[in-house]
């Protein structure tokens, strides 16, 4: 009954683990290797990192009462078109273009926040703005051309592996000490929670769950290293999405701003009334966007080893659809990280598997639309239900 | 006798935990001014809402007949066929529309696929010429947010003519029209009967009722008191207040022994203007003030300020241009934002538990900190143990009825919301707290259960500034009364010296001297 409730409690996670085991009878079927192949983790992780970053600050913008940031593709590009002058045509050194890039973010999201928080222009239009002028902006920085290549001085902090240059075998092993060390600490922090609460005699799970539950989770890490050892090593880019996971987790879940966050979408009003300086509050969440976003284009710019016009293409939407499907209200006041993290994965999967079927790319945007919505109309229909009861 | 229009029999209504009408029977002859009259809440509204099919046939109990016809109406046009026709307080008009199009708007001429303009227009001025609209500056192509409100309601008037109206029904008309504009509509009204039409007015002004009603009906807690005739009974002001607040006292107040202190806050010369008019005084030269141990309430009609008011001294939670001084314990104060008000031991508990007090789709713990998360975090992290051990120590003590404290709050009862919102601003450690409708819209036992908490409140020594439109509930729970009109505090009661009549009568007199200015 207990497990029931909990899948029910987490339908895009069912759905996830569903689609991953639907795409490799598929992929397994025709022959064409396996979804769960080393070398496949690892793509998954390069393909869907920026996605990770954009979602989780598309998020704290939908959380503030359903807006959304329409500019952050372009806000990748024109980073990515500051980044790729000052690394690659004026070599400046690297950690000082790091940070003017960081600093560009800022001040982009910080001027767009201004509008929205302090103007009430409404979001929508001030980043539909934003999106044509930083895409603008940034087609003039690159004067239309592709900058590239960039130095592997630069590239080594986002698109290498560790350890680098190592055997097979101690890539393995390394790998394999790393998920073990996760592991251990995940278990540690969970009994030292548990022997917390107990000791001030709250509530906690029961022990078979809890055990069955980080069984599980440590099997997933377990797994995934096992596979970044059998490829290329463990990505660096993913040091830099567990650090952004986690902090944004603690953000949204355990702090002060983070509750008035979810309050000022729940009822702004409200949470007006209560003290909450709603409009800092926005004003942060769409700077916020902007500092993500650079951090994304530093991503891209090694990804792609170059910053080219395309760049950033439609990322707002995968950001979007990634928060939604993850489970976050399109009125705002709902939705987590982690659920934006399973959104993306799910998004990611699709994505993967499909091109790995071999299906035709249209088809592909027409498979994703019909996910989207669908996934939304379970999450919407299923409230009512539970409201209606 | 001439014939009867309209009959309503056996009306009732039934809402959430609250019997809204009961039994109420009334009939409008054919060709007469009928007023409708009681205090806030007393149903005047729900009653012309039933008429008006705004609560559909089936959510009500009882007989409308109209016109010698039972009338099941689903819609407003179904009664606006019949030609029933309802203009509320709150103005149906669009402000960025023309008068002509505001008119016909929902009853276009032409076509469905072929607008006639030609025609709207030259009709709209002919019906604007019969309210008496036309021959001032504004042609029917001026639009609406440039016209004032007297302007306004005479449009939504000249639109009800447009739909052939044969019972036209006007929901307090002249509370937002200066002097002169109320005595020009109630001419109209005056005019309209004379050419047969039917009309029922509802209204505060009594002065107005008096003078151009021919009868009278008198509603009170959702049931009918009594007609008054024109010629064969008293239609006098005191003659309609009685009606209007005799009731026996059905519902108790916990006792209290009063043990007041020093002033602990004060209000002086506090003037307040309109958000969006700019030039429209919502308080003018207010002055109060709370003693320590105090209940202190504060009378009077909707629209008279006092929400605003509240609102205003609550870190300027609402209006522009506000001056005049606070005082706490003595001590001027500055309070800027909702933050400020809160440091210095403020509460404001709002009327509008729903819009403006509780975030429906959290929990109750999360309810009920969120005023104060510093009290259960520390360095920002929240610690949301605590959080779960304090508000279930409030949701003993105030009995909330729910599953636990991770109960959503929009899935608990009226008079349980009511206590959640006032646990949120308990955790918040208020010395003086100002409670705006503390008890509306939840039933008698758990108004008794909020009552019993004000006490205890007043009995460890904070000051309560009560707000409510009941007149039983401040009568029975307050030290001491203030009663506003429009904007104005126009007297001050002790106890002794208060009563439902002098309390009404106070409010009435302001209203009908100010209009005599």
């Amino acid at each position: 009954m207990k497990i029931i409730a909990a899948l029910k409690k987490n339908p895009m996670l069912v759905a996830l683990v569903a689609v991953m085991l639907l795409f490799q009878v598929l992929i397994m079927a025709s022959g064409k290797g396996s979804l769960f192949a080393p070398r496949n983790i690892t793509n998954l992780i390069a393909q869907n990192g920026y996605v990770i970053i954009l979602a989780t600050g598309m998020l704290l913008c939908i959380l503030t009462g359903g807006n959304i940031d329409l500019s952050v593709g372009s806000m990748v590009c024109l980073v990515a078109a500051i980044g790729g002058t000052l690394i690659v045509k004026m070599n400046v050194d690297i950690y000082l273009s790091i940070a003017i890039c960081l600093a560009a973010g800022i001040f982009l999201g910080a001027f767009q926040a201004f509008w929205i928080a302090y103007m009430r222009i409404p979001a929508f239009i001030v980043t539909l703005a934003g999106m044509l002028a930083f895409r603008g902006l940034a087609l003039v920085l690159l004067q239309g051309r592709t900058i590239a290549p960039f130095p592997q001085a630069y590239t080594v902090y986002f698109g290498s592996f560790l350890p680098a240059g190592a055997t097979p075998n101690l890539k393995l092993t390394v790998s394999l000490i790393t998920g073990i060390v996760l592991c251990a600490v995940l278990l540690t922090v969970e009994s030292y929670k548990r022997i917390s609460k107990i000791r001030k005699k709250y509530e906690v799970e029961a022990y078979t769950w809890m055990v069955s539950r980080l069984f599980i989770i440590c099997a997933v890490i377990m797994g995934a290293f096992y596979s970044f050892g059998k490829d290329r090593g463990v990505p660096v880019v993913l040091i830099l999405l567990g650090v952004v996971v986690l902090v944004y987790y603690y953000y949204t879940a355990k702090t002060v701003p983070g509750r008035y966050l979810y309050a000022m979408g729940g009822n702004e009003k409200a949470a007006k009334l209560s003290g909450v300086n709603t409009n800092g509050m926005m004003f942060f969440a769409y700077t916020n966007m902007g500092f993500l976003a650079a951090v994304a284009a530093l991503v891209c710019m090694a990804r792609f080893n170059s910053s080219f016009p395309d760049l950033g293409r439609s990322y707002e939407l995968d950001a979007i659809g990634a928060c939604f499907i993850g489970g976050a209200s399109a009125y705002g006041g709902v939705g987590t990280v982690g659920g934006t993290l399973v959104g993306t994965i799910f998004m990611g999967v699709l994505n993967n598997g499909m091109s790995i079927l071999g299906i035709d790319m249209n088809w592909q945007q027409a498979v994703k639309g019909a996910v989207l919505l669908s996934a939304v109309a379970v999450d919407v229909i299923s409230k009512k239900r539970k409201t209606a009861a | 006798m001439k014939n009867t229009l309209l009959q309503l029999s056996g009306i009732g209504k039934q809402f959430p935990g609250v019997r809204a009408l009961d039994g109420v029977s009334m009939d409008v002859a054919e060709g007469e001014i009928h007023a409708l009259v009681g205090e806030n809440g007393a149903g005047k509204s729900t009653l012309m809402n039933i008429i008006s099919g705004i609560y559909p046939y089936g959510s009500y109990e009882g007989d409308i007949i109209y016109d010698g016809e039972t009338c099941r109406f689903s819609k407003i046009r179904d009664s606006e066929k019949r030609g029933i026709v309802i203009i509320h307080q709150e103005l149906a008009l669009v402000p960025y529309m023309t008068i002509a199009e505001n008119m016909f708007l929902g009853n276009e001429r032409g076509s469905m696929f072929d607008i006639d303009w030609d025609e709207t227009y030259a009709k709209a001025d002919e019906f604007l010429n019969i309210v008496g609209l036309v021959g001032l500056e504004e042609s029917s192509h001026t639009l609406i947010k440039d016209i004032g409100v007297g302007k306004q309601q005479l449009t939504e008037i000249a639109k009800a003519l447009a739909k052939n109206v044969r019972l036209l029904i006007l929901d307090e008309p002249t509370a937002s029209l200066n002097e002169h504009d109320s005595q020009k509509l109630l001419d109209l009204l005056l005019q309209f009967k004379s050419q047969g039409m039917t009309s029922i007015l509802i209204s505060h002004k009594l002065s107005e009722v008096s003078q151009v009603a021919d009868r009278i009906t008198i509603l009170r807690d959702g049931r009918t008191i009594e007609t008054l005739t024109k010629g064969d009974d008293d239609m006098s002001e005191p003659r309609i207040i009685k009606g209007m607040v005799g009731r026996e006292m059905t519902s108790r107040f916990p006792t209290r022994e009063p043990k007041i202190g020093d002033v602990t806050f004060e209000v002086k010369n506090w003037t307040v203007y309109h958000p969006q008019y700019e030039e429209r005084k919502v308080c003018s030269d207010v002055n109060f003030n709370v003693r320590r141990g105090e209940v202190v309430g504060i009378s009077g009609l909707m629209g008279a300020g006092r929400t605003e008011l509240a609102m205003s001294v609550f870190g300027k939670s609402y209006g522009q241009d506000i001056s005049g001084e606070l005082f706490v314990n003595g001590q001027k104060v500055r309070l800027r934002t909702v933050r400020d008000a809160i440091d210095k031991r403020l509460a404001y508990v709002t009327e509008d538990r729903k819009g403006n007090g509780l975030i429906l789709s959290n929990s109750i713990r999360i309810n009920t900190t969120l005023a104060n998360l510093a009290k259960v975090s520390r360095l920002n992290h929240l610690d949301v143990e605590l959080e779960s051990r304090v508000s279930n120590e409030y949701r003993e003590k105030l009995r909330v009825k729910c599953s636990g404290v991770e109960q959503d709050v929009g899935n608990l009862s009226g008079g349980n919301q009511q206590k959640v919102l006032l646990s949120k601003w308990m955790f918040t450690e208020p010395d003086i707290l100002i409670l705006d409708e503390p008890t509306r819209g939840i039933d008698v036992g758990a108004k008794y259960e909020i009552y019993k908490i004000i006490n205890d409140l007043v009995g460890e020594g904070k000051s309560v500034l009560m707000i409510s439109s009941e007149m039983p509930e401040l009568l029975g729970m307050c030290d001491r009364i203030y009663v506003m009109s429009e904007g104005r505090i126009v007297s001050e009661f002790t106890r002794e010296a208060a009563s439902q009549e002098a309390i009404m009568a106070s409010i009435l007199g302001s209203t009908a001297v100010s209009k005599g200015e």
